[in-house]
Order: structure tokens, then C-alpha cells, then sequence
């Protein structure tokens, strides 16, 4: 398994924009991921349960990676959130 | 009546009302596992269905549909095929032998509840579109009449309780003038697209809304939130000259936003923006401006009744940061002095506040108050592109001291283990003439130069620009000011770092051509100047701009560089 921290980098946070691409880019992969904050922990397949998290620009937050393609899926995970996060 | 102004603008027309029709529970239980297998059936087929219909409003050519409406089409879906959404139906089905319908009704009443007592405003909102896609979703299971379909007569005022995100999609706005809702917010839906559109619109405008009927005479302010509803022949007037005005200005500034900002033989300028909050970036970027070139932060330590602490200053620094779009902003630290008082900071009176204890002179003074200032820029360096810049430099120990103390700021940051960009860079305003005559020198200490030519100017012509007896002298065409700005520039190529200019002169257009001619790329102004700016540079060449300096440079007095200007430039 993967964990990666990662400082959120829009004014808006995950909000439902960030939110599509997120799930849409998780399902290309086999791997089961997740995001942590705090303490809650939800799949990346929901937007509902991603929204209920209430994530905000400059909070921190973990996403996991479990799966036979946890390593190109982290890098594309790395990309969005260092990358692809500040335009959304 | 008055709501908020979400979309600015101004609409005349008459209004269409347009009601929600509510789904009911029914109470009818299912009898057995035939039947609960058949209800989730039912279910998952109204899913594909509802997306379905939201592809096909993508692929539908006839309706335009920007890159924002995809995206929220996009988010739609996903609402729609939510796993936990389906989770949820499916228990209510199976466990509670609820049909389809009462299981849906109560999925989605649950979510919305659940999203609308969040502690954010912003997740508060999204409660509109889970009730938005459970409609969806139950209009496909009762298979009722899909989609919003109605056509509208040029000039209707559309006058809805809430529209629904699906609607402002699918709806043909070609003939709607405005929109005004009873409930909303700046981030609702309608808002969003309204905005993206372009059309007036007014939410939260509460329930006397409900006492439009169709066909009234509306009209809508979206700037100021005013409705009016069958009003008086000569407001109608006054409004109608208010809209003429309106459109013909926007009309020239959407022409330019989206214009690269280069000269036609293909210099790029930057045009940047001068502002005191992140709520002035929107504007910022709305006129097309690049980053900010000065954010001033004495609206930080004004109205208040003490210093503001590290923490809620590196808020305000981190909330520019992140809406800054990754651009460049300048950060000044503190310009206040003997002018520009703080009651709970007792600076005396001064006989020659412009000449006395002021800006970087209190900093490096009073480092406990430029230390605090610097953290707080330093741990919100990693939210965006910041830079530092110095006011009131007239001499380089003064640099050298400042970069000293940030040096201090930053070791008492990594020995607390905060994180922040190391390399962020420092630069000075160049306003004193001290500073311009020995730019050559500076260069060398710092990353860029910012002009500013308001102080620059008085300080040179020894004008006090307060002074409305000698407000005459107080000149920025003056031929020695002139002198000093093109040295300034020329220093800092010289010595390969950026020099940019953030004082009145930069916004005004009789200096822009003649700035470019001296060799400036980069303007700093308020950010209504800058679609006027890029006007003009967008028209023109760097060969008539070094025409131009070429000449001024020649002429021995400004009344006559300014009648030159006038002639050779606008």
C-alpha cells in the first residue's frame, strides 16, 4: 500500500469540480483508493462521500493506494493534486 | 425588492414563473424478494437512464455549451451513479421494503439534510444539486415529461423559486434577459451559469418574489441585487440608459480579457494589478490582468484595535495565495507612517510625515513587527507564487538589514519545522531618488525593482502631491523624473532582474508607449485601467514605442512632452 500526504492547493478545495476529475481519474485504475482526513476515510469513488468531507484549500490530506497498479496510479495522483488541482 | 447580485447586468422584461413540481411518497411497502429485486432493477435502469440524458444534452449540437457547463454535466453524472447513493436506495429497498420511489424520496432527503447542516457554505449549496439529481433520477422512474423544454419570448425575465442545475443547462437562454430566484447563493447554480453566460441575475430575493405573476414588468439589477417589479414609466428610463451603458462598456472589456497582452511585432507586456484584498483578485482576472505587481497590506493594521497576529496575517496572505491562480503576486510589508496613522500604534505627529519615520524605516526599528509581518508571508509562501518587496529603500544597508532580517524570519521557521519557499524572492520599490540614482547598486542586492512613481515623483520635484497650491508641479512628465525612471530600467537590465512599475504612471495612456519605448514589460495598476492599457500596447509596436522615447528624451520641457504624447499616442 501507498500513502501520500498532500497539501490541498485551490482556493476552493476539493469542491465538486476537483471532485469528478478525482473519481474519474481513480477509475482507470484497479487500485482501491481512498482519502483520509483526519480521521474519516472514504473511497475515491464517491462524490457524495468525498463533498461530506468538506475539504478545504490548505488543509492536509492522505490518500491511499492499495492495488496491483498502485505505483502509476500514485504518480497520476501525485500529478493531479501538485499539478492539475490549482486550475480546477 | 432586493436579493443578491450574483451575475451584473441589467435586465427589462417580462417575467415567466416557473414552478417545481414535488414528488410524493407513496407508503406502498413491497411484498417479497421478486418484487425488491425488480424495485433495485427499476432503480439502476432510472440511473442509466438520467445519464443517458445528460450525455445526450452533451452530444446535442444545438446548444452551446462552455467548458464550465461540461464540467457540472460531468459532476451531475457522477452524482447520479454515486455508489453510496446506490448503497443508500438499496437498503431502503431490501431492509426497509420501501419501492423504489418512498427509497429514493428518503435516500435523498437524508443527503440533503445531511449536506445542508455542514459548517461550510460552500457543501451547504451542493444541497440543491442532490435534491437536483434525485428529481432527475424519480422523473425517469414515474416517467414523467423529461427535460425543460419551454421556449421563451425575447426579453422574458425568468422568476423561479430555484432553478435547477440541470435546467440552466438544458434551458434555451437565448431569449431569457435575467434570472431571479427566492433562495441561492453566490455559489449556486444559478449563479455560476448565469454568470457564465452572461445574463443578469438575482438570487435570494425571499418569498414577495412569490407576488410576480407571468407577463409583470421586471426589472433586474444583477449588480446591486435591486428587482423592481412593474415599475413607473420613468424608471424604466433610467434604467434603460443604465443598461445601454453597461453593455457597450462590458462588450469592450470581453473583447480584451481574453487578448494576449503583446505588442503587435510580439513583445509580451505583463499587465499586472494593484490590490489590498483577495477579494479584489476576481476583478483582477475578470479585466485580464496577469498577477498582482503591489499587494498593499495596510488594510491588515487599519480599523482595528491592535497589531494583527502572526496567524490571522498569514490568513490573509494565504487566502490571495490560493485564489491566486498560480500568478505572481507582490507582497509589500508595511507602508504606514505618519500619514497613514494606526490609533493603537502611537506614532507622533511629524512635521514632514513623507520625510519621517515611516514604512521599512519603523520595520527595521521595530523588527519584532516586521519579523511577525515576514513569517506570516513566508509560511503562506507555499499557497502561491509570493514575493516580497521593501517600500521606502534609499540606501542599500537598508536592503541589506531587511534581507538580514528575513533571513532571522526564516530560521525561526525551520527551527519550528514550518514549511515555506526558501527561495522566495525580495525586491524594492524604487521611490526615493536616492534609490534610482544608484539603482546600478541595488541591482545587485535584489531580485526586481517595482517604481512607484507617486512618491518617486514628489520626492524628486520636492512637490508635496497633498498640496493642492502646487499641485501643478507635481509631474511625472517632468524631464528629470523621466530621467530617473529610464535609468532605473536600464539598471535593472543591465543586471538581468525584472523591473516593474506600480504607480499611477503605469496606468496612465499617454505613458504607456513612451514606458515600453524605455524598455518596461511589466505595468502594475488598478485592475479597471488595464483593459485601457492593453488597448493601446495591443495597436502598436516596440518601433514606435523607441520612436517615441527616442524623441521625449529630446524635449527640454514636460508641457511640451505631454502635447507630444497627446498627439503621437492616444
Amino acid at each position: 500500500m501507498i500513502t501520500k500526504e498532500y497539501t490541498i492547493t485551490s482556493a476552493q478545495g476539493i469542491h465538486a469540480r476537483p471532485a469528478t476529475t478525482l473519481i474519474r481519474l481513480t477509475k482507470s485504475y484497479k487500485s482501491t483508493i481512498s482519502i483520509k482526513k483526519n480521521n474519516k476515510t472514504v473511497r475515491l469513488n464517491s462524490i457524495l462521500n468525498i463533498l461530506s468531507m468538506a475539504i478545504k484549500g490548505g488543509e492536509t490530506i492522505s490518500i491511499l493506494i492499495e492495488g496491483d497498479d498502485e505505483i502509476i496510479a500514485a504518480d497520476a495522483l501525485d500529478h493531479f493534486f501538485n499539478e492539475e488541482l490549482k486550475a480546477l | 425588492m432586493k436579493g443578491i447580485g450574483v451575475s451584473p447586468g441589467i435586465a427589462i422584461g417580462r417575467a415567466c414563473v416557473i414552478k417545481n413540481n414535488k414528488a410524493e411518497v407513496t407508503g406502498v411497502l413491497l411484498k417479497d424478494e421478486a418484487e425488491i429485486a425488480a424495485h433495485i432493477h427499476q432503480f439502476d435502469n432510472a440511473v442509466s437512464l438520467s445519464v443517458n440524458e445528460i450525455e445526450a444534452t452533451k452530444q446535442n449540437t444545438d446548444i452551446v455549451l462552455h467548458e464550465e457547463d461540461i464540467a457540472i454535466l460531468d459532476t451531475q453524472i457522477e452524482f447520479i451513479s454515486d455508489p453510496q447513493l446506490r448503497d443508500d436506495v438499496v437498503e431502503k429497498i431490501t431492509t426497509d421494503k420501501k419501492n423504489v420511489n418512498d427509497a429514493l424520496i428518503a435516500t435523498i432527503a437524508n443527503m440533503v439534510q445531511l449536506f445542508q447542516e455542514m459548517d461550510d457554505e460552500y457543501i451547504k449549496t451542493r444541497a440543491a444539486d442532490i435534491q437536483d439529481i434525485g428529481n432527475r433520477i424519480l422523473k425517469h422512474l414515474t416517467k414523467s415529461t423529461p427535460g425543460f423544454t419551454q421556449e421563451f419570448k425575447p426579453g422574458t425575465i425568468i422568476i423561479a423559486e430555484d432553478i435547477a442545475p440541470s435546467d440552466t443547462i438544458t434551458m434555451d437562454t437565448r431569449n431569457v434577459a435575467g434570472f431571479a430566484t427566492q433562495v441561492g447563493s453566490k455559489t449556486s447554480h444559478t449563479a455560476i451559469i448565469a454568470k457564465a453566460k452572461g445574463i443578469p441575475a438575482v438570487v435570494g430575493c425571499g418569498d414577495n418574489l412569490a407576488t410576480i405573476k407571468d407577463n409583470d414588468i421586471v426589472i433586474l439589477d444583477g449588480a446591486t441585487g435591486l428587482v423592481f417589479i412593474n415599475p413607473e414609466h420613468q424608471l424604466i428610463e433610467e434604467y434603460t440608459s443604465k443598461k445601454d451603458t453597461y453593455t457597450s462598456n462590458s462588450d469592450k472589456l470581453k473583447q480584451l480579457k481574453d487578448v494576449r497582452s503583446v505588442t503587435t511585432d510580439g513583445i509580451e507586456i505583463k499587465l499586472l494589478a494593484n490590490i489590498s484584498s483577495a477579494d479584489d483578485l476576481e476583478d483582477v482576472f475578470n479585466n485580464g490582468g496577469e498577477g498582482v505587481g503591489l499587494l498593499r497590506t495596510e488594510l491588515l493594521f487599519m480599523d482595528r484595535d491592535s497589531f494583527p497576529t502572526e496567524d490571522e496575517q498569514f490568513e490573509f496572505y494565504k487566502k490571495v495565495a490560493l485564489q491566486s491562480k498560480g500568478k505572481p503576486v507582490i507582497v509589500r510589508t508595511i507602508d504606514i507612517g505618519g500619514d497613514k496613522q494606526l490609533p493603537y500604534f502611537g506614532l507622533p505627529a511629524e512635521q514632514n510625515p513623507f520625510l519621517g519615520y515611516r514604512a521599512i524605516r519603523i520595520c527595521l526599528d521595530r523588527t519584532d513587527i516586521f519579523i511577525t509581518q515576514l513569517k506570516a508571508i513566508l509560511r503562506a509562501s507555499i499557497f502561491g507564487d509570493l514575493k516580497i518587496m521593501l517600500p521606502m529603500i534609499s540606501n542599500i544597508q537598508e536592503v541589506r538589514e531587511a534581507k538580514s532580517i528575513i533571513t532571522q524570519a526564516k530560521q525561526k521557521l525551520l527551527q519550528a519545522n514550518v514549511t515555506f519557499n526558501a527561495a522566495i524572492e525580495v525586491g524594492i520599490m524604487i521611490e526615493i531618488p536616492s534609490a534610482a540614482i544608484t539603482a546600478d547598486i541595488l541591482a545587485k542586492e535584489v531580485d526586481f525593482f517595482s517604481i512607484g512613481t507617486n512618491d518617486l515623483c514628489q520626492y524628486t520635484l520636492a512637490v508635496d502631491r497633498m498640496n493642492a497650491k502646487i499641485s501643478h508641479l507635481y509631474d511625472p512628465f517632468n524631464p528629470g523624473v523621466l530621467r530617473l525612471i529610464n535609468y532605473v530600467i536600464q539598471q535593472a537590465h543591465q543586471h538581468n532582474i525584472h523591473v516593474a512599475m506600480c504607480g499611477e504612471m503605469a496606468s496612465d495612456p499617454l505613458a504607456t508607449l513612451l514606458l515600453i519605448g524605455m524598455g518596461l514589460t511589466e505595468f502594475s495598476m488598478s485592475a479597471t485601467a488595464i483593459p485601457a492599457i492593453k488597448d493601446i500596447l495591443i495597436n502598436n509596436d516596440t518601433i514606435k514605442a523607441k520612436d517615441i522615447y527616442n524623441k521625449v528624451m529630446a524635449i527640454d520641457n514636460s508641457d511640451s512632452i505631454i502635447q507630444f504624447l497627446q498627439e503621437n499616442t492616444v
